[in-house]
């Protein structure tokens, strides 16, 4: 068996939701060839390379994949993909952008978001928000897999010396075009590879008050997540949501602020190791879940917490 | 431009599911059913597009048993302006569900398709991406805002790192994210005028679609319970548990 992987980058630096991927190829079973598409990415070709279990880097170096469109990336996965018995790739908004198109191009199903690896052809994935744990099994010629992190470890990054075959077909759809994007720029780590996450819900009440949290968050390392609640009601962009249609988090602590614990909520961190939660409610769903409980005002409980930690 | 809307059937949101005991499914006796909400904001979209004259006509498509026509005859009554009942399995796979979508979009002409990006009950996020490919179309999936201008649509789209704008030929393909819009409520002279517009029942068959899967479903089981820990009475006993007890600061 072969498996290809799907390197998810910012031209720059191969993203670790990679590494997790890699790991469920492991899994799997197999040789592993991570393609890399991009533009201006031969760096990032030689960190896949490097790490460990890699046996072969595919880099398709060209404009036409510099902003990963869905229309050429699927195209020139499945112009390759027939040589693998998988083609996998994170869940990440990427590839849960283009990997169905692979999937539906190819005329098999695709299976989203998996969680553990039972054997090359079946896997288990959440469905109902986490609610429930389908195992599925395929039968088709090519298995194209979207991996959820939280469910596999990151490969090691070093230990790895992949060659590095360079494609040279360019797979342009002219159906669409990029025109531009707005990225958050933070100095804290990133919601999904975070070991310490701190989110605020409904309870904060502004996004002023996220301040509060984010000292909680410069003592500790920690990335900054939010609920449903707080990012409608406009105290935080989108790409903070901790929940069922946002990110899925599995740190080693989390810390739930304000957050009254819905069931969209609990389906993005419900994985963690430690949870906290902090809430004048004390009948909120929060506390089902959480190892530590602490009744009490937010906005004298945080401040208090970032003192004194 | 005719917009094709397909919406969903499915369980409530605020209704927790649980496992059957012989692992076969969920169950779902007597649960309240509604329109996934990613489809609500799908459906309120496609209205807004026709309010501002940049669509003539809104057909909303559900795939499934036949209960699902009652959603059908919500998307009517909230301003769509036909419905095709799509009548087969509740469960098909997302690939057969892309194909049956594709037959429509040839067979009516369509010139948008607007679809949640995914349902609340297989959380698979994968029709709207399989049916522009079927369909050889643009996609701009987890949309937050939509123009249609010079014949493109205009989408911005929530991405893991923020937001990013992508341009796209028509026909195209958009799914929603929860922040595209804010749907409205069906009045009830709309609810009852609803009863009387078309809607029409196809099948699978008629379309000339297989609806196989290579996927079958061995089992569904609940997943490991989490129980409640403790309440600490300070903040003093809360960083002390953290530090001495779980040793994660």
């Amino acid at each position: 068996m072969s498996i290809l992987v799907i390197a998810e980058h910012d031209n720059a630096a191969l993203k670790p939701a990679t590494l997790n991927t890699i790991t469920a190829a492991k899994a799997i079973g197999g040789d592993i060839v991570v393609l890399v598409a991009g533009s201006n990415c031969a760096a990032v070709a030689s960190s896949a390379a490097a790490v460990a279990g890699v046996s072969k880097v595919l880099l398709a170096d060209h404009a036409v994949y510099a902003n990963q469109l869905p229309e050429n990336i699927s195209a020139l996965v499945v112009d390759i993909a027939g040589a693998y018995s998988h083609v996998l790739a994170p869940a990440t908004t990427t590839g849960k952008n283009f990997m169905p198109r692979v999937a539906a191009l190819l005329g098999v199903a695709q299976i989203s978001d998996i969680t553990a690896v039972k054997s090359a052809d079946t896997f288990v994935r959440p469905i109902y928000a986490g609610n429930a744990l389908a195992t599925v099994q395929s039968s088709d010629a090519v298995k194209v897999v979207t991996v959820r992190g939280t469910g596999f470890e990151e490969a090691a990054k070093e230990g790895g010396s992949a060659a590095i075959e360079t494609l040279s077909v360019v797979k342009e759809q002219h159906i669409a075009e990029f025109v531009s994007q707005q990225l958050t720029v933070s100095e804290r780590p990133e919601l999904t590879g975070a070991s310490i996450v701190i989110s605020g819900g409904r309870g904060m009440q502004n996004g002023d008050n996220f301040v509060l949290l984010e000292k909680v968050a410069d003592k500790l390392g920690a990335a900054i997540g939010a609920s449903r609640a707080a990012v409608d009601a406009g105290f935080v962009p989108n790409d903070m949501q901790v929940g069922q249609t946002g990110k899925i988090v599995a740190p080693d602590l989390y810390i739930a602020v304000g957050i009254s614990g819905a069931i969209q909520h609990l389906a993005g961190m419900k994985d963690s190791k430690v949870i906290v939660a902090i809430n004048k409610d004390e009948e909120a769903p929060i506390f089902q879940v959480a190892d530590y409980g602490l009744v009490a005002d937010l906005f004298q409980a945080v401040p208090e917490l970032a003192d004194k930690l | 431009m005719k917009i094709l809307v397909a919406i969903k059937r499915v369980v409530d949101a605020n209704v927790k599911v649980r496992v059957k005991a012989d692992n076969s499914g969920v169950d779902l006796t007597n649960a309240k059913m509604a329109v996934n909400p990613f489809c609500e904001i799908a459906i309120e979209e496609a209205i807004r597009l026709k309010e501002k004259g940049l669509a003539e006509e809104i057909i909303a498509v559900s795939i499934g048993e036949k209960a699902c026509q009652e959603q059908i005859r919500t998307a009517l009554a909230l301003g769509a302006d036909r419905g095709i009942h799509v009548e087969a399995a509740a469960d098909l796979q997302p690939l057969p569900v892309a194909r049956l979508l594709q037959k429509l979009v040839e067979k009516e002409g369509i010139g948008l398709v607007i679809l949640g990006k995914q349902s609340i009950d297989s959380d698979n996020n994968q029709v709207g991406q399989m049916l522009a490919a079927l369909g050889g179309m643009p996609q701009g999936t987890f949309a937050c805002k939509v123009d249609i201008a010079d014949g493109r649509a205009l989408v911005t789209r929530e991405v893991d790192g923020g937001e990013q704008t992508v341009s796209l030929t028509l026909p195209a393909v958009i799914t929603t994210d929860l922040r595209l819009n804010e749907p409205r409520y069906a009045s009830l002279p709309n609810i009852m005028k609803a009863k009387k517009k078309q809607l029409d029942t196809v099948t699978p068959e008629e379309l000339g679609v297989d609806i196989s899967s290579g996927l079958k479903v061995i089992a569904v089981e609940p997943p490991p319970s989490r129980s409640a820990g403790v309440k600490v009475a300070s903040v003093d006993e809360l960083i002390s548990k953290l530090k001495t007890e779980a040793k994660v600061i």
